[in-house]
């Protein structure tokens, strides 16, 4: 494995009001590398993933991403620098069909007429394919719209769309569950094909036998901080669950209650 | 291959969900309807609302009524093409009413001739400056200009102050009529040119009409504008994070809602020969509701401009078939209200069936 570091994050903190939700985070992420962060509810996960894709923005601390500091405005300046997110809530417009999403916001159009250009349906309806067929994903009705779609297909092309465009690095924060046995699998798969072709991945996960079967590391978040990181062939599930709920950190008293 | 045919999860892809294009349930009703007033004109006062029952004209329908029916929605459907693509966005305009009659009254003064009858035009709004006689483009122009003006700032108000669009559309139809009222202290603003005149004349608003529904229809199905109105109004949130720029997007779509209430304008003060300050009250939600009877939703991202004008035949056909069947006009509001409301409770119904299912 390279030992380039795509992520990077110094002393990353983010307050709401009183609420210290992530407390001097310092993460890091090698290239190619697959890592997972776990924790209870309210751990900072979610606040973690939204600092780094420009969602908000970090009370104090530095982000490095492929070797420079950057500074995320919105969401749309972390995916230009080559990071697609699917997030828990999917972002997917329900009344457009899968190519109109898998391309939304970067539609293939003929020529420039600025907002009146008229679109290649043509070419995004074989782009689609093809991201679809990448990813293993199978859509019987291209031109369905996404209501009419079940959670896995709807969660498949919110993956698909992330996984055709990005080129650097790929989060994902819960991208099983709400999802049944087989659509799980299938969502496994994908991220399994991400490792193949070298895209790093950040995957947010309450499900511990998914995390060891599919990563590298685990990063685990408690109380807004990150309490540890261990390689998966080192470690145990067990001792994930006692660094989540605190036991091994020597604060075993406040963890009864967990 | 039996792989193909199925969803993930073992789910089968039901090819009788992916419902029908509600486009043709509007179609469907248009037709039940005419036949209605069909068969009640047949049995009540012996006559066919939809053939021509007159030995004296040619032709298997009744040329007149059919020309009346879409005559008299074409004004309000311009502006309806305007509203399908704010609604489709996930707004909605009340100030198109208002808009048409300030900018009626402004585009008109603009519009004078500066003899009537021999004498001095006695309605001239600008007879001192000596803006009379002016080519038909000036008048076109103030009043396209207008339009914008009104489209610009409830676009840059929804867009940028984060307040309903009801509010701030709400607040331009009262602030445009004001406008209407003050530009000249309530009096009528009378005697176009001959070319002014020609723009409404005879069949020119359904042509006008017409041809603007053609082009919106194309640039909502086949442009990126259109496939950023249905995103905005799917999920604004989705459409945000995919790098859609919602803001600017906004302000284009109210500006254009804006343009085409001051072509309606333009339009029906030529037709009328005359502006006044009152023109185009309660437009506003004659075009909403050809939208929504044309199957757009009020909760956005669902909608056509197909739609909206079978929605505006429907309107012009109720109309017409009233007056054919004797039926008092009070009557006609009442159940024009009724309709309007069945369907919304239709669309509402519709997509508590989709969300279930």
């Amino acid at each position: 494995m390279t030992e380039k570091i795509i992520l990077r994050t110094e002393g990353l903190t983010k307050h709401y009001g009183g609420v210290k939700a992530l407390e001097d985070a310092d993460f890091e992420l090698r290239d190619g590398e697959h890592v997972a962060i776990v924790g209870d509810n309210g751990a900072g996960k979610s606040t973690f993933v939204r600092q780094i894709t420009g969602v908000e923005s970090p009370t104090s601390g530095k982000i490095h991403f492929d070797g420079r500091e950057v500074e995320f405005k919105s969401p749309l300046d972390s995916r230009d620098v080559g990071i697609e997110t699917v997030f828990q809530n999917l972002a997917l417009a329900d009344d457009l069909d899968v190519p109109s999403n898998l391309f939304l916001g970067r539609e293939k159009i003929y020529f420039n007429l600025g907002p009146f250009s008229f679109l290649n349906e043509r070419l995004m309806h074989t782009r689609a394919l093809e991201a679809l067929k990448t990813t293993g994903v199978k859509i019987p009705d291209l031109k369905s719209k996404i209501r009419y779609m079940s959670g896995g297909q709807r969660q498949c092309v919110a993956i698909s769309r992330a996984a055709s465009f990005a080129s650097k690095l790929i989060i994902m924060d819960e991208p099983t569950a709400a999802l049944g046995v087989q659509e799980t699998a299938q969502v496994e798969n994908i991220i399994r094909t991400l490792k193949q072709r070298g895209i790093p991945l950040i995957l947010i996960s309450h499900n511990l036998r998914q995390v060891f079967d599919l990563v590298d590391r685990i990063w685990v978040f408690r109380r807004g901080r990150i309490v540890g990181v261990v390689d998966k062939d080192k470690t145990t599930g067990n001792e994930i669950v006692a660094m989540i709920t605190g036991v091994k950190s020597g604060v075993g008293d406040e963890a009864t209650f967990a | 291959m039996a792989e193909t045919s199925r969803g993930i999860g073992g789910l089968a892809f039901d090819a009788s969900k992916r419902a029908r294009p509600p486009e043709l349930n509007v179609l469907i009703a248009l037709i039940a309807i005419v036949a209605a007033f069909e068969l009640l004109g047949r049995l009540l006062i012996g006559d066919s609302f939809l053939f021509n029952t007159r030995d004296n004209v040619d032709g298997i329908f009744n040329q007149q009524r059919l020309e009346i029916i879409i005559l008299q929605v074409s004004i309000v459907g311009i502006i309806a093409i305007g509203v399908t693509q704010v609604i489709i966005s996930g707004g909605i305009d009340l100030s198109s009413g208002s808009v048409v009659g300030a900018t009626a009254m402004i585009s008109m003064s603009f519009a004078q001739v500066a003899l009537v009858n021999g004498q001095p035009n006695p309605k001239g709004v600008f007879l001192e400056q000596g803006w009379v006689d002016l080519p038909v483009i000036v008048p076109v122009l103030v009043g396209l200009a207008c339009g914008l003006v009104a489209g610009l700032i409830n676009g840059a108000l929804v867009a940028y102050t984060k307040i309903p669009p009801f509010i701030a559309t709400l607040g331009m139809m009262v602030t445009a009529r004001g406008v209407a009222r003050w530009w000249s202290k309530g009096q009528p603003i009378s005697f176009p040119t001959e070319s002014f005149a020609a723009i409404g004349k005879g069949l020119m608003p359904v042509v006008i009409f017409v041809t603007l529904a053609v082009l919106f229809m194309v640039i909502l199905r086949y442009t990126r504008y259109g496939k950023y109105c249905y995103a905005i109004g799917s999920n604004e949130q989705a459409a945000r994070i995919s790098g859609i720029n919602v803001e600017h997007h906004k302000i284009l779509v109210y500006s254009i809602a804006g343009v085409l209430a001051a072509v309606a304008a333009l339009v029906l003060s030529s037709k009328n020969l005359t502006a006044q300050a009152g023109m185009g009250v309660m437009y506003e939600l004659d075009a909403i509701a050809m939208a929504v009877i044309g199957g757009t939703s009020l909760s956005g991202g669902r909608g056509s401009i197909v739609g909206t004008m079978l929605g505006a035949l429907i309107f012009g056909v109720i109309i017409s078939g009233f007056t054919f069947l004797r039926i008092d006009a009070y009557y006609q509001e009442m159940i024009k209200g009724v309709i309007i409301v069945a369907a919304v409770v239709l669309d509402v119904y519709r997509q508590r069936v989709r969300s279930r299912g």
